[in-house]
């Protein structure tokens, strides 16, 4: 019995001790990951935390930081710590949605394209094309067609995200495929779906969640562009962008109403982008090297 | 090299075909009835009538694609719905602020970018390397109008360094313009240093992105340079770090800057809308807010087509560039 139990300690101490080294070894994937979890705490814990952000006081408006309200009020006499806090959610469901939804079809059309020549062909001009409009002038274009409304600001984040993802999972294809394994599958006679599947798709995810990191990232900046723009998230849902497009106009009296938003969203982005560095140097060395 | 170039040039038809196929069906894309869709929410039926009429829409789609495209040939892209006037007219007007601020951007960034990721590559490891990478992780990270207004809050509210928001054309500020009379002294031209003051902001706000991209692919792209053989042949010729760096190590790694200084053009166009917005500059960049606004479709084609038009063209250059940079580069 005796030696079960130092069994156990031995090997929990063992497991603590390899987390902890892969932790020292990879310090930015530490960093980013807790940052983003604080920031996923704050968006799903925002309405205990904080007051109602569409709260009216206008006998409040406008007032300092510190005076009974953390960040100060805006011209309505909200409440910017709870506007701030709401603001992540937004950011955050944003952000995941357009990564997972670039991804995903940026995979699929990554993958076909690399196996069929006629399809790259067509497919891989239609991407150059897409990738030639500026992303945000893209989205912008997308958004103010369709009519505002967060799923439209995801799909029109999320458009010109795909060629990027869709030229990374095509080189990686490419150089896979003529891999001796793969001919090796091929000659014992597995089908197109089970090589794609089975030999080719493994070989993407490692480069492919670092860039869905950096989608991420960039979908957050852009969803708060186009809101700061007028073209993003309805004005009646407090997003970050939102904010500060209303804090606009009374920045020099009232700057905080900008800068706190702001600090929010620099901080969520520097999280995922950190996060994406450090899974890029642990999972992809190859990467890594290059953009060392 | 004359085949390539004729080439290169004939690739970006396919690409500037599928943007405009792209830009043309973006309006036939969206849900509903592209006439009303431009007419907003709060028009009369008789409105709805009257713009289907003006652009074309009750027509076959092909025929309304063709003679669009055709329209483009002859440099007409349409008259705007809002303002009744060409768009190619009211983008001409607006050109100037967004070329000054895009050229002055480039050569902040490219000035300030290199010699930084040269330096890193340089001192790799060292405090100073990590500087620049951290430097290069949040230019990535802050947005925009964040920059712009912090620098507007310390450099012009509370130093009073440069002026809060507003554009001095460069073309009449330095004389060069048609009009050429300068709107504070009413002499002709007083001097660039308006232009200067105006500018700088906005350029260093917009250039920070920029700055954070060349940098970090300028240090690795040197640092892999700086591995190679003819490096320790300089060195142990004597030749100074300075020489080493400059002529034999940034010189062959200017191939991937480059590329990242075209690619990164899109980047730079697509902060263009945010900067100009914040900082009251009346470019390209506001009007396709306004237009945007208005939902102005004729100019939001319009400005697509330009912006994309410019990122292809550019892009063009880069690829040429290369034989120039590196004679082993031979198509």
């Amino acid at each position: 019995m005796e030696a079960i139990a130092d069994q156990s300690v031995v090997v929990r101490e063992s497991l603590g001790a390899r987390v902890w080294q892969y932790c020292r070894r990879h310090p930015t994937i530490v960093i980013g990951a807790l940052l983003l979890l604080v920031m996923l705490m704050i968006a799903l814990l925002a309405s205990y935390l904080t007051v109602d952000p569409m709260k009216l006081n206008p006998i409040k408006r406008l007032r300092v930081p510190g005076e009974g309200m953390l960040f100060g009020t805006d011209m309505y006499g909200r409440d910017v710590f709870a506007r701030t806090l709401h603001g992540s959610k937004i950011s955050l469901l944003v952000g995941l949605s357009a990564a997972a939804v670039s991804t995903f079809f940026g995979l699929t059309i990554g993958l076909m394209a690399g196996y069929n020549r006629l399809f790259d062909t067509i497919v891989m001009r239609f991407m150059d094309g897409i990738m030639a409009i500026p992303s945000i002038l893209l989205a912008i274009a997308l958004v103010s067609l369709t009519g505002a409304s967060v799923g439209i600001v995801i799909v029109a984040i999320s458009i010109p995200e795909i060629p990027r993802v869709v030229r990374l999972v095509r080189s990686v294809v490419l150089t896979i495929r003529e891999q001796p394994y793969v001919e090796a599958a091929i000659s014992v006679g597995a089908r197109l779906p089970k090589i794609l599947l089975r030999h080719i798709l493994p070989n993407t995810l490692a480069p492919l969640i670092v860039q869905a990191t950096y989608v991420c990232a960039s979908a957050m900046i852009t969803e708060a562009i186009l809101s700061f723009l007028g073209a993003g998230t309805p004005p009646d849902i407090p997003s970050w962008g939102n904010i500060i497009a209303e804090g606009r106009q009374y920045f020099q009296r009232a700057p905080w109403i900008i800068f706190f938003p702001g600090i929010f969203l620099t901080i969520t982005v520097l999280a995922v982008n950190i996060l994406g560095d450090g899974l890029r140097d642990g999972l992809d060395p190859r990467i890594a090297r290059q953009m060392r | 090299m004359f085949a390539y170039v004729i080439r290169r040039i004939l690739a970006t038809i396919p690409v500037m075909g599928v943007v405009a196929i792209f830009v043309f069906l973006l309006l036939h894309l969206t849900p509903g009835d592209p006439a009303a869709v431009i007419a907003g929410d709060y028009a009369s039926p008789a409105d709805v009538e009257r713009i289907r009429e003006t652009l074309g829409l009750n027509k076959p789609l092909h025929v309304q694609f063709f003679a669009w495209t055709g329209r483009l040939f002859q440099g007409d892209l349409g008259i705007s719905i809002f303002s009744k006037v060409p768009v190619i007219k009211l983008i001409g007007q607006r050109i100037e602020p967004t070329l000054a601020l895009a050229t002055t951007t480039i050569i902040f960034a490219v000035l300030v970018a290199v010699p930084l990721g040269v330096l890193a590559a340089w001192k790799s490891g060292t405090w100073i390397d990590r500087s620049v990478m951290i430097f290069a992780v949040l230019g990535f990270s802050v947005p925009i109008f964040i920059i712009a207004y912090s620098m507007i809050w310390t450099l012009s509210i509370s130093l009073h360094w440069f002026p809060v928001q507003g554009y001095k054309s460069f073309l009449i500020e330095s004389g060069f313009g048609l009009e050429g009379v300068c709107r504070d002294t009413g002499r002709s031209g007083c001097g660039l240093v308006p232009f200067f003051r105006h500018i700088a902001l906005p350029s260093i706000a917009l250039g920070l992105v920029y700055v954070a991209l060349i940098a970090r692919i300028t240090r690795a792209s040197v640092m892999e340079v700086l591995t190679e053989d003819y490096i320790r042949t300089a060195h142990a010729k004597g030749l100074s770090s300075r020489v080493v760096l400059i002529r034999h190590a940034l010189k062959n790694a200017s191939v991937p800057i480059v590329t990242i200084i075209g690619i990164g053009i899109a980047l730079l166009l697509g902060g263009v809308v945010v900067t100009e917005s914040v900082f009251n500059i009346p470019g390209l960049g506001r009007l396709t807010v306004d237009a945007i606004l208005h939902r102005d479709y004729p100019i939001i084609q319009g400005l697509i087509l330009i912006f994309a038009g410019v990122y292809v063209l550019i892009n063009l250059l880069v690829d040429i560039s290369y034989t120039f940079l590196d004679p082993r580069i031979r198509y």
